[in-house]
């Protein structure tokens, strides 16, 4: 891990940035998602570096807008800007998001290797988020979202979405 | 002073994106399947999402006061420079797997050529898009082996395909004078350096799904030149029709 992958946020404003969702996924805040990249208050505007988890992810304009509104309510200024570089990854949901998120029945990303082998149904490795059995199968490599996979599980037989390891 | 030849080459590679992501996204409740419903209108996103980056940098370089609204929505038809594969109708569900999977693998190649250039936002622009094209030529390569080694039909259908749209490969790889100078500056990709890897890529797959590799001499240009084929201008009085009727408006 480089510096760089580490954001940079002022620790007063934490708290409001985790009062921000995800709005596909509720229950991960921005932080859990580790797409805040950088936010600190300079003369009082708070300057936020947010990156897209996908090019195409609508929900960052959503996000951007609430982060404005968020630090709206507690009377502060925001600019948000997007950044690309560097590319956002998987490795940068935090373990608190990855519990949550499989609580809520998104199954968490699998490391590259074993999301590989998963993707391509060489292997059985995604865990069903309700029985836990690897026992699923994936039914489209794309999801009702471009960060996930469908996927079923054979023992259940409850369909569940999986997060795909982008990195 | 705008470069004009970086904004020329921007659009270049954005409009391939925009184009074939609109093409992509009339298949929106119209797939085969749901998941090839899903999967079509998914790439749709990715590729809007880099059209995106690509128009607002351009914006931001150009002169005028425009938006990537603008970029996207108000130019004329020979305006545009994507190349002319894209721009190819939804004839059937072989043709659509074929225009991608033609297409993805130009696409990556140049991505990752891209990723190097000394321009840092083309280059960052580059980086994120590699990771999402992977995954869609993963996509339409997995398709074109499943229908041309599948049933007779199949193979038919997809075989049908292929000869139609290899006219386009060509063009993919044609350099324009932005292109010429952008490779000159180190921002730009040489394409003639990605064709040899592209076809022999291409064969291979073909190949592995029992297809034919067509034999041609003859191949069609023009797309980047702003000469386009007569779907084009379907395809764009679809695109436009919002802003060309109510113009300014906004969601």
């Amino acid at each position: 891990m480089t510096i760089e992958l580490h954001p940079n946020i002022d620790a007063h404003l934490l708290e409001t940035l985790e009062s921000v969702s995800d709005p596909e996924i509720p229950v991960l805040s921005v932080l859990d998602l580790g797409v805040i990249r950088k936010a600190v208050e300079d003369n009082g505007t708070v300057k936020i570096k947010l990156t897209p988890t996908y090019s195409g992810c609508p929900a960052m304009d959503v996000i951007g807008d609430d982060l404005t509104k968020a630090f709206a309510a507690i009377g502060k200024d925001t600019e948000v800007e997007l950044v690309l570089s560097p590319a956002w990854t998987t490795d940068w949901i935090s373990e608190a998001g990855k519990r949550k998120m499989e609580e809520y029945g998104i199954a968490a990303p699998l490391e590259e290797s074993a999301d590989k082998e998963a993707l391509l149904g060489n292997k059985k490795l995604v865990k069903c988020t309700l029985c836990g059995s690897t026992n699923t199968h994936l039914v489209s490599q794309f999801g009702s979202t471009a960060c996930k996979a469908l996927f079923k599980c054979d023992d259940c037989l409850e369909p569940f979405d999986y997060f795909k390891c982008l990195k | 002073m705008v470069n004009q030849n970086l904004y020329n080459y921007i659009l270049g590679i954005g409009d391939n994106s925009l184009i074939l992501g609109q093409r992509l996204g009339e298949l929106c409740g119209h797939g085969p399947s749901l998941e090839t419903d899903i999967a079509g209108t998914n790439i749709s996103l990715d590729l809007i999402g880099q059209t995106r980056s690509y128009y607002q940098y351009a914006a931001k370089l150009s002169e005028k006061e425009i938006t990537e609204d603008d970029i996207a929505f108000l130019r004329s038809e020979r305006e545009y420079r994507n190349t002319l594969l894209v721009e190819q109708p939804n004839t059937h569900f072989g043709f659509v797997i074929a225009r991608q999977y033609l297409f993805d693998v130009f696409h990556l190649l140049l991505l990752q050529e891209l990723q190097h250039s000394k321009d840092d936002t083309l280059a960052a622009i580059a980086k994120k898009g590699i990771k999402e094209v992977s995954y869609h030529k993963r996509f339409s390569g997995d398709w074109i082996k499943r229908l041309g080694d599948g049933t007779e039909e199949s193979n038919e259908k997809m075989q049908e395909a292929i000869d139609g749209l290899w006219r386009y490969t060509d063009e993919l790889f044609e350099m324009t004078d932005a292109d010429k100078e952008m490779v000159t500056e180190g921002i730009g990709v040489d394409l003639s350096k990605l064709k040899e890897t592209y076809y022999q890529e291409v064969t291979e797959l073909l190949t592995e799904a029992t297809l034919q590799v067509p034999e041609r001499k003859y191949f069609n240009y023009g797309g980047k030149k702003g000469v386009h084929t007569e779907h084009m201008g379907y395809l764009l009085a679809d695109l436009q029709y919002m802003q060309r009727t109510y113009p300014n408006m906004q969601w």
